[in-house]
């Protein structure tokens, strides 16, 4: 069948970085993350359907400091697979092609997803009365 | 080089017919998502620092309970056909690959269901 062999090309690591390919692989990175995240929320429901106790200590280890570190990272990458995302779904359209363009809505998804990451951070700590 | 053409050489490797149903749950399921997360971090937002009780009395309400539970499927949905593809792109040993989808499906179904029983037995009051 194949040749196995033949000459590969190309070598992904002679390129230079571009907002177009670090923020293409960072859309799939993200989605394994959040794939990640999915067992969390698992978790989460089934304390809360355990009961009190179970949630109690599912609540402890979400708001340690090494789970709120955990939580944060995942709604930065929450934030910035939507934002990415719609970005696809626009290009789905045959929509924002242009090179300038690709690269104006690229920024403006990071942009959003860290705008948007601590918002709802600061929201939720206002919602728990930390803020007061 | 094969003397065989290349309709024989496809023969029987099934119809092209359904190509894009993959493609096209992707992005139907990433539709589905944008308000459904939206919501949810809201919903998280407005309880966060609550304790059993708030939670358990946010999903016994049927609005939030249908909600989640369509962001459940639509989530698990979209999330093993995000990583089937990204299997599918790194993982180049037939065997590994196949064993590796399967096991992402299988377990994106089990977990899927585990966390939409969660809902339902809170929200029917258990």
């Amino acid at each position: 069948m194949s040749n196995q062999d033949r000459p590969l090309s190309p070598h992904l690591q002679v390129y230079r970085p571009q907002i177009t390919s670090v923020l293409s692989i960072a859309h799939r990175a993200t989605g394994i993350v959040l794939a990640a995240g999915l067992l969390l929320l698992l978790w989460w429901l089934a304390a809360a359907a355990s009961g009190p106790d179970a949630f109690e200590t599912a609540q402890a280890a979400v708001g340690s400091f090494l789970g709120r570190l955990l939580l944060f990272g995942w709604t930065f990458a929450l934030f910035y697979h939507l934002c990415n995302g719609i970005r696809h779904l626009f290009w789905d359209m045959g929509r924002g092609f242009e090179l300038d363009t690709v690269s104006v809505t690229g920024w403006l998804a990071v942009g959003s997803a860290a705008v948007l990451t601590l918002l709802a951070w600061v929201l939720a700590y206002a919602s728990m009365g930390a803020l007061r | 080089m094969s003397l065989r053409t290349p309709l024989g050489r496809v023969r029987g490797l099934g119809s092209a017919k359904e190509g894009t149903a993959h493609w096209w749950a992707q992005r139907l399921t990433a539709l589905a998502l944008i308000p459904l997360v939206l919501w949810f971090v809201v919903s998280l937002i407005v309880m966060t620092g609550a304790g059993h009780g708030a939670v358990a009395e946010w999903l016994r309400n049927p609005v939030s309970a249908v909600l989640m539970l369509l962001l459940i499927l639509a989530g698990f949905h979209h999330a093993q056909l995000g990583l089937q593809v990204v299997i599918e792109d790194y993982v180049h040993a037939e065997w590994l690959k196949f064993a590796l989808v399967t096991a992402v499906k299988f377990a994106a179904v089990a977990l899927g269901i585990g966390a939409a029983f969660s809902v339902l037995k809170i929200a029917l009051g258990g």
